[in-house]
């Protein structure tokens, strides 16, 4: 866990980048809105969820999978809700 | 300069798709010493977006065989596809099909065990008949499930992987073969000069060269941009598929699927609009037809919202249990990027850059050709390209839905069978020469802590790159707007040997691969920009409003676009392997 406390927001970035467009407009926007407020906490917890596959993490950020961990859940409700904000801005 | 680390391989494949991992598997089993470089991590890689499926004349749902299925692919491509090409892929199809199945892809089932099979649009029953119903598909993760089975059985077979290592360019001796490629770690910025007997590029597709799209942000043509910078030409660049039910604003695709289970295209006078352009195929004539359709009904003041900038994909009819069931995923990406819940509103549409179907001109056993002298097609030693990279060409002008899955395992696979018998011949490396690895190493350096620190940011550029191809070589184009596009793309390219990044710093240097890439989409904007302009006639997806009709006297050739020779042509080869020939005809649904 200690190693994952400095992950640097340009490997985050990087990680953001995955083989689907809905993905890599969803990460990039909460990485863009939220990284300066993400707490150590989050960022092991965001990294984590980096590291799932990228049809389950679809999934479960458009709502199709629940995370039986709370912390994920809403971790992926702030990632959804950042989207939800740009692009209510956009409509 | 401190020495670069160097490694050794019978065979280096640049690319973790489908493709690349299809051809690697082969090998790895085959006992050769198989590199898999990819920028992201292997499961990342695009073929994981492919939902709706891959074609094979199965016959488990409607009677089907190959040779049909090879007619509508030929049909499909407006007559530019390769026959021989088709027919191999077409033939191939089944046996492909029972290759994933065996290494774990779950394909749905009919209920008598059968694997299922939907309709999709320009599939037909006998040469043009009724509909066929020719795509299998693993639920809606067909590419999820055989990215991940591929990848499992490439740690099975000890394949090596190299996980976000990015390829620089390739490695090309005097003599003209390629020897590997420069290639660096992302982590730390590191290079290494990986030395192969053969490379194959299968780096997919340059869909982030369009504003709208619906590729991922990896998709970014390196493989055409390390082609061109080794003297490769590019094959017919201006066949850029635009898939016509994107999310109108935001590029992410609604499978053709949704038309398939019985949704349809209404403009803004609430007409169902496609019963007048495609009256026996309607909503699943092909994908050029349809987006032609969707930008004429547009242009003509037809158009949907306040902007009239878009038509409506019609899905309630269809009731809320059969979209929940049939299109799960397309309910969720409306909810989540637009506030539209398709089970109550229509969804707004528009086209969106999708598939490159021009690419790095290969034979059928995947080895890259280029034009030799008098031959059209001489095979560069030690080269190979499969997937969507590479133009073998099965695509022509026009890719059929569910055609592309098959032609990355199709052709990943016949990559892998040649690379086995040459490595047979060629059991030793050739020696490198310096000179090529300085080449490359100059253009990794050209990014790095002694560059230019005062010129124009990169995001600037890829911005107005992504602009210009789409205000210029999008679904309508002519003369005049070709011909500005041409000045502008070359006025690009030049500010973009001035342009810079800020950071040169060695760990996750985003900055510089976003640079990197930017070069490699700029090299296929200018032959996508350059083959459309020259290109007098409409085929496929490239459609000029000045040359509304196909002429197949003069243009029924492929173009090669290179940088030291600009634009050259090519025939298109019209003999199938075992069968007649399908003579040119009318294109319609
Ligand atoms: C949303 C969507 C849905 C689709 N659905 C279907 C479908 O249902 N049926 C169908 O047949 N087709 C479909 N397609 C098309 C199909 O998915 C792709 O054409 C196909 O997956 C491409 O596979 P590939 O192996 O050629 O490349 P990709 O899967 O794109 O892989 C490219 C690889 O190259 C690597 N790479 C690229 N550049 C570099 C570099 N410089 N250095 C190192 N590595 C590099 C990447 O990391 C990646 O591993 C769809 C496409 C999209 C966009």
């Amino acid at each position: 866990m200690s190693q994952l406390a400095h992950i640097s927001a340009s490997q985050l970035y990087w990680r953001c980048r995955r083989g689907m467009l809905e993905l890599d407009l969803l990460l990039n926007t909460f990485v863009e809105a939220e990284y300066n407020s993400l707490t150590k906490e989050d960022t092991i917890l965001f990294s984590t969820m980096l590291d799932y596959q990228d049809q389950f993490l679809l999934d479960l950020l458009l709502g199709k999978t629940q995370s039986p961990d709370a912390t994920i859940s809403n971790l992926a409700a702030r990632i959804k809700n950042a989207c939800h904000e740009k692009f209510k801005l956009q409509n | 300069m401190a020495a670069i680390q160097r490694r050794k391989f019978d065979t280096l494949i640049i690319g973790a798709g489908g493709g690349g991992l299809r051809a690697a598997l082969k090998l790895s089993d085959a006992d050769a010493s198989v590199a898999v470089v990819s920028k992201v991590f292997p499961t990342r890689s695009h073929t994981v977006a492919a939902q709706g499926g891959m074609n094979a004349a199965l016959g488990n749902v409607l009677p089907d065989n190959w040779h049909w299925h090879m007619f509508d692919t030929i049909k499909g491509s407006d007559y530019l596809g390769d026959q021989d090409a088709i027919e191999y892929m077409c033939r191939a199809a089944p046996k492909a099909v029972y290759e994933l199945e065996h290494f774990g892809v779950p394909f749905s089932r009919l209920d008598n065990g059968n694997i299922y099979q939907r309709p999709f649009g320009g599939q037909s029953q006998n040469f043009g008949g009724d509909q066929a119903a020719r795509t299998c598909a693993a639920a809606d993760r067909t590419g999820h499930a055989i990215l991940h089975s591929l990848y499992q059985q490439n740690i099975r077979a000890k394949t090596h992987f190299f996980d976000e290592y990015f390829s620089v360019d390739l490695l090309k001796d005097d003599e003209g073969h390629v020897l590997g490629a420069l290639v660096f770690n992302i982590q730390d910025g590191k290079p290494i000069i990986i030395e192969a007997k053969t490379t194959l590029l299968a780096t997919g597709g340059a869909g982030q060269l369009y504003k709208t799209t619906t590729n991922a942000l990896i998709n970014t043509g390196d493989g055409l941009g390390m082609a061109l910078r080794a003297g490769i030409p590019l094959q017919d660049m201006e066949f850029f598929q635009f898939h016509p039910t994107g999310i109108a604003g935001r590029g992410m695709l609604i499978t053709e699927g949704a038309r398939g289970e019985g949704g349809y295209l209404v403009n803004g006078e609430g007409e169902r609009m496609m019963e007048r352009y495609a009256p026996k195929a309607k909503d699943l004539a092909s994908r050029d037809v349809v987006s032609r359709a969707i930008a004429t009904e547009i242009r003509e003041g037809r158009g949907c919202g306040v902007n009239k900038d878009h038509v409506m994909l019609k899905l309630d009819h269809l009731g809320e249990e059969v979209i929940q069931m049939r299109l799960p995923g397309i309910r969720q990406t409306c909810m989540t990027f637009l506030g539209i819940d398709p089970a109550e509103a229509p969804i707004p549409v528009f086209p969106t850059a999708h598939y490159t179907m021009g690419g790095i001109p290969t034979n059928r056993n995947g080895q890259v050709v280029m034009p030799v002298k008098d031959t059209p097609e001489e095979a560069i030693e030690g080269l190979y390209a499969a997937g969507e990279c590479a133009c073998v060409s099965v695509h022509g002008a026009n890719r059929l839905g569910g055609n592309s899955l098959l032609d990355i395992l199709v052709f990943g696979r016949a990559a892998a069978n040649h690379i086995i018998g040459y490595l047979a011949e060629n059991r030793y490396h050739r020696s490198m020469d310096e000179s090529c690895v300085e080449k490359a190493m100059q253009r990794f350096e050209r990014w790095g802590k002694n560059s230019n620190k005062t010129g124009e940011p990169v995001s600037v550029l890829r911005d107005e790159l992504k602009k210009v191809m789409e205000e210029h070589c999008g679904v309508f184009r002519n003369e005049e707007v070709l011909k500005e596009g041409v000045q502008k793309i070359e006025q690009l390219a030049e500010r973009m040997k001035e342009a810079s990044i800020t950071d040169h710093s060695d760990i996750f240097n985003t900055a510089r691969v976003e640079a990197l890439e930017l070069e490699n989409l700029m090299a296929c904007g200018l032959a996508t920009m350059h083959s459309a302009y020259a290109r007098t006639e409409s085929r496929g997806a490239h459609s000029r409003i000045d040359y509304p009709e196909r002429d197949d006297i003069n243009w029924m050739r492929h173009t090669l676009y290179s940088f030291e020779n600009g634009l050259d042509y090519k025939p298109v080869r019209t003999k199938p392997v075992s069968v007649d020939s399908f003579p040119p005809r009318p294109r319609v649904y």
